[in-house]
């Protein structure tokens, strides 16, 4: 980098590969001083101007504030406070259009102005040498000090950055035709831009301050040379006249030789660059602490009788200014924001100007004439040899017009800073630069739902592998519970649980059969419950709806004891686990359910998922389960009974917080309805399983 | 006070495409000029010829295809197309014969690709092409320099030859192609492939009438009037230097070294550049947009690809002149050779 800052300090210039020379037409507005125009009536403050988060409005509607005061409060780094343009009365807070090309809307601080344009206290930081940085950044940020050049990007960001900084670029190459605004401040500022670059000098320690003017501003250079005389750390250096030389990625090539690497910040190679507007304004704020409430705007072309350079309170309608300026407005009038390569037309006169407005033109009716229709690309390489990115354009605009965004991206379409170079030389007046913007908000949207997309699938998949971790965990236990039952049931299995058993199922078998309607379906329930050991949601909803019994059938402590050991003995019993019956008999509840409304079991379904997404399972909840369908099953024997079906529902709503109400409240709405139809058939069953219940209890009483 | 909505940039150079296809256009003038006055107005008579057809084959191809028919037409690129095969044909050919080129170069080689910028190939290259591989006698008469006819050609034959096959007088082409010694002029190009096939050498060939005489200086001299207006076309900024430059760099050391090899069996680097087509198709015929490569360093290979091409079929090849071939099998390697040489991207 030494050698580097030596080759620089020697005057050598490199070139970047393209560019144009459009007319440059900055006579229109380069003579005179800036002028200073009537106050408007009204303010429109937008909460953003700048790239970043927009902050929160600290004032209210009816509030009285001074000029400079703060009506924007930022907490975090990359928010930037508003101030106040002038004195008058906040009167409404609210969607307003933006000075932006989408000609959106945002949230608007509207003030209407008392005319005394009376200031707030101010408070400079004379002694800024002898503060910590953090004090003077700190100053700058409150007093909402953006970048002026380009994106308006938060100056007390670009100035802590934590790499080491050799080289501070101030850019005063203002390369877009037609704009005078930089040139002007620097004719008439210039010390105050470099008390400016010692501040942002002090902060970054940099080894070399260049300031770039283009060489069609002599005054200007003049004036910024004779002011940074005695800075033996900051040079000026006249850049040839070329556009995009102002391209922040160019003048740094233009100066150093060097590239900003595709998709990084100039910091990555040791560089800042900042705008001399920017310079003036950080010196306005750092040492008489004003905030950013104007800038130079420059006022042009031929439909503005008095071009010119103006002050503007950020805020200011443009209409206010224009009609100052003398403004005719020819029929079918464009008015653009910024220079006529890369400014944007604004649509409402109510726009108003914000930090990062340089210029507004106004062009006769055949000064900038309107682009005919597109014609067909003659691939004549016209674009390619004026792409300072160089890139292909013509590749660029093929693929981005047939969509082929992959192929765009391999010709680096996100390398393109959209300069319009490409457009401005295209005989077939293709506008290219639209076919980009296109493409690449398409990709961008594209880009956020692939990672929607993405993140839902990784869910998905997660839960895939909980659930499938958790059925293991519930087979090997059962195994094991099997297991150890078969040891007991070796040691002290009498003849007499064995006909109690048989007894038992025997009943069962027989009540099952009483049930016509639930006899019919059962056995395809019970298959598919089976099944049901693939199907996750669905045993999970099984068993949530077995927890949920059992909370039910633990209630009932008079039962408890009898129902204990008849589990106990049909656990032991056979092969065939417990669950599985379990899973049958619910199947068997949930079949006649089916029967009478489908919605219902859609409902289930979604509260089951929804309580499956609780990730805190523990293994005790597991083996709660595991018990629970144990009980479950003799308590959906022994009551099939319809208000335990209303009440399946409560425990999950209780258990989880978070199942959303409509699921809840629409299986209960439907068991009512399926109550009163299934009325006499279930107390047909628990009739006949209470008898096969008694027996069974006598039995093992014996 | 509203304003009307429009995408940057708002400023535009004033030139647009058709305005470059009749820059284009202009620039042949000096060679067309030339190459009337030493061979007759038979050229401008199958230039004007080709235009006629070329434009109106684009017409109804763009009625076919159910385009808007005028603004397309006013593109120029038919006009242009149709200029360039003109100039490339010779003088006393039948009016049929650029007829055929032409539709042949609208319709197949441009409007079936999908109409301008579309295609592949030149079109006016194959338009020569097919009417080169169909009609190879008719391609190939082309007549001594008026002053050397023995016959004299009027206006009136010129235009008899060309719409009936015989002049006024009832002499055929093939008669009037014979000089005052009876000898059968061709293209020095010609000349000098015949003779070196028969074994004579490039002195001997040299001091034969062809160059002594007449019809060396005359494609001397319409050469160099092509390059005049390709030096126009370059100082305009319509075509990129790179194409021509390299055509003729690469033509130039080529020549050079195998006339330096064998000075006997080869002709010099002077005739190479100077005579046939060479600086009609450096300025005129290989810096067609659509169909040349884009790239910096694409349009130093590109042409530098068909300077090779055109070398070899010169000298190695069945044909006199190559330029057209030459073209055509480069233009099939532009997609590749577009690909392979991508500048890099600032940053990466
Ligand atoms: S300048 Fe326009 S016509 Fe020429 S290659 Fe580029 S996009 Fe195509
Ligand atoms: S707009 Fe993009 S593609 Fe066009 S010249 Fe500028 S950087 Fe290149």
């Amino acid at each position: 980098m030494d050698s580097l800052i030596k080759t620089i300090k020697s005057g050598y210039l490199w070139r970047f590969p393209g560019g144009v020379h459009p007319p440059q037409k900055k006579s229109l507005s380069q003579t005179g001083q800036i002028k200073r125009p009537e106050l408007a009536s009204k303010y429109y403050v937008s909460l953003k101007q700048h790239i970043g988060q927009q902050a929160e409005a600290c004032v209210q509607v009816g509030d009285k504030v001074k000029k400079g005061q703060m009506l924007s409060r930022a907490d975090t780094a990359m928010q930037l406070p508003v101030h106040a343009p002038t004195s008058g009365i906040v009167t409404d807070i609210r969607e307003h259009i933006l000075a932006h090309p989408s000609g959106l809307g945002e949230q608007t601080i509207i003030i209407e102005a008392d005319g005394s344009d009376e200031w707030c206290q101010r408070e400079g930081l004379d002694n800024y040498q002898q503060l910590p940085p953090a004090q003077i950044l700190d100053k700058i940020k409150s007093l909402g000090v953006a970048g002026l050049g380009g994106a308006g990007f938060p100056t007390h960001i670009k100035n802590s950055r934590p790499e080491a900084i050799e080289l501070l670029i101030i850019n005063g190459a203002e390369c877009e035709p037609y704009i005078t605004a930089d040139d002007a401040l620097m004719r008439e500022h210039a010390a105050d831009i470099v008390a400016g670059i010692n501040i942002l000098n002090h902060l970054l320690e940099a080894k070399l301050v260049v300031i770039a003017i283009e060489d069609n501003k002599p005054e200007a250079i003049k004036a910024m040379e004779l002011a940074s005389a005695d800075e033996k750390d900051i040079i000026v250096r006249v850049v040839p006249t070329k556009y995009p030389t102002g391209g922040e990625k160019q003048l740094i090539q233009v100066l150093t030789g060097k590239e900003v690497p595709s998709g990084g910040i100039p910091a990555d190679i040791g560089i800042v660059m900042q705008n001399v507007a920017t310079a003036y304004s950080t010196y306005r704020a750092v040492i008489h602490g004003e905030p950013l409430i104007e800038r130079v705007v420059t006022l042009t072309g031929e439909s503005i009788s008095q071009a010119g350079n103006y002050w503007v309170r950020i805020g200011t309608p443009v209409a206010h200014i224009l009609t100052q300026a003398g403004y005719n407005q020819p029929a079918e009038g464009r008015l653009i924001m910024g220079g006529p390569m890369m400014g944007f037309s604004i649509h409402s006169p109510l726009t108003p100007v914000s930090k990062i407005t340089n210029c507004l033109l106004a062009p006769a009716m055949n000064e900038l004439p309107d682009p005919a229709d597109e014609q067909a690309c003659i691939r004549c390489g016209y674009c390619a040899d004026a792409c300072p990115a160089s890139l292909l354009p013509q590749q660029l605009y093929w693929h981005s017009k047939a969509r082929e965004y992959e192929k765009a991206q391999h010709f680096d379409l996100f390398d393109c800073i959209e300069c319009g170079a490409c457009a401005y030389v295209c005989p077939s007046e293709i506008p290219l630069v639209q076919y980009y913007r296109v493409a690449k908000a398409n990709i961008r949207q594209q880009a956020a739902e692939n990672e929607k997309a993405e993140k839902a699938k990784e869910r998905f998949n997660q839960r895939q592998l909980r659930l499938e971790e958790e059925k293991q965990a519930r087979i090997e236990k059962q195994r094991l519970a099997a297991e150890k039952r078969k040891q007991t049931m070796q040691e002290d299995a009498s003849a007499k649980d064995k006909i109690a058993q048989a007894l038992a199922r025997a009943q069962a078998q027989k009540a099952s059969r009483s049930t016509d309607q639930a006899k019919e379906q059962a056995p395809a329930q019970s298959t598919i419950a089976s099944d049901s050991k693939n199907n996750s949601p669905k045993s999970a909803a099984q068993a949530a709806i077995a927890r949920a019994k059992a909370k039910k059938a633990a209630a009932q402590k008079a039962d408890n004891e009898a129902m204990q050991s008849a589990a106990d003995t049909d656990q032991s019993d056979i092969e065939k686990t417990a669950k599985e019956k379990a899973q049958a008999a619910i199947a068997r509840a949930k079949a006649k359910k089916a029967a009478a409304q489908k919605a219902d079991n859609e409902a289930m379904q979604s509260a089951a998922d929804t309580k499956q997404s609780d990730t805190g399972k523990t293994a005790k909840e597991k083996a709660q389960a595991a018990i629970a369908r144990a009980k479950a099953k003799k308590a959906a024997a022994q009551k099939v009974d319809n208000g335990e079906h209303a009440n399946v529902v409560e425990p999950i709503e209780q258990s989880d917080p978070k199942t959303p109400e409509p699921t809840v409240d629409k299986p209960a709405s439907g068991e009512t309805n399926q109550m009163s139809q299934q009325d006499d058939k279930s107390q047909r069953i628990k009739a006949a399983i209470a008898k096969a219940k008694a027996k069974r209890k006598q039995l093992g009483g014996d | 006070m509203n304003f009307k909505i429009a995408s940057s940039p708002h400023t535009h150079v004033r030139r647009k495409t058709p305005a470059v296809m009749l820059f284009v256009a202009i620039a042949c003038l000096p060679g067309i000029a030339v190459q009337t006055w030493y061979f007759g107005i038979g050229t401008l008579v199958q230039i004007c010829l080709a235009i006629l057809a070329a434009v109106a084959a684009e017409a109804a191809c763009l009625k076919m295809r159910q385009r808007s028919v005028l603004p397309r037409l006013k593109d120029n690129s038919a006009l242009l197309t149709g200029l360039l095969l003109g100039i490339s044909v010779p003088p006393l050919a039948q009016w049929w014969v650029v007829v055929i080129g032409a539709i042949f170069a609208i319709v197949i080689a441009k409007q079936i690709y999908g109409g301008l910028g579309q295609n592949l190939f030149n079109p006016a290259m194959v338009g020569y092409v097919v009417l080169l591989v169909s009609f190879p006698l008719s391609m190939t008469l082309w007549v001594p320099p008026l002053s050397l006819v023995e016959y004299p050609v009027t206006v009136q034959d010129t235009l008899m030859l060309i719409f009936t096959g015989y002049s006024e007088t009832g002499f055929s082409l093939a008669q009037l192609r014979v000089d005052l010694d009876g000898y059968t002029m061709a293209t020095p190009l010609d000349t000098v492939k015949t003779a070196l096939t028969n074994q004579q050498t490039y002195q001997e060939i040299l001091n034969q009438k062809v160059f002594s005489e007449g019809t060396g200086i005359a494609w001397f001299e319409v050469n160099l009037a092509y390059l005049l207006g390709g030096l126009f076309l370059l100082q305009q900024k319509i075509i990129n230097w790179r194409i021509p430059v390299a055509f003729l760099l690469t033509l130039t050391l080529f020549s050079f070294i195998l006339h330096s090899a064998s000075p006997d069996g080869s002709a010099s680097t002077i005739l190479h550049l100077f005579s046939g087509a060479t600086m009609f198709a450096a300025f005129f015929i290989l810096t067609d947009p659509v169909s040349a490569s884009t790239t910096a360093k694409g349009r130093l290979i590109y042409g530098a690809l068909v300077a090779v091409l055109v070398f070899l079929i010169r000298n190695f090849g069945g044909y006199p002149e190559g330029i057209a071939f030459a073209v055509l099998l480069a233009n099939m390697a532009v997609p590749l050779i577009d690909y392979y040489s991508q500048p890099k991207t600032y940053g990466k």
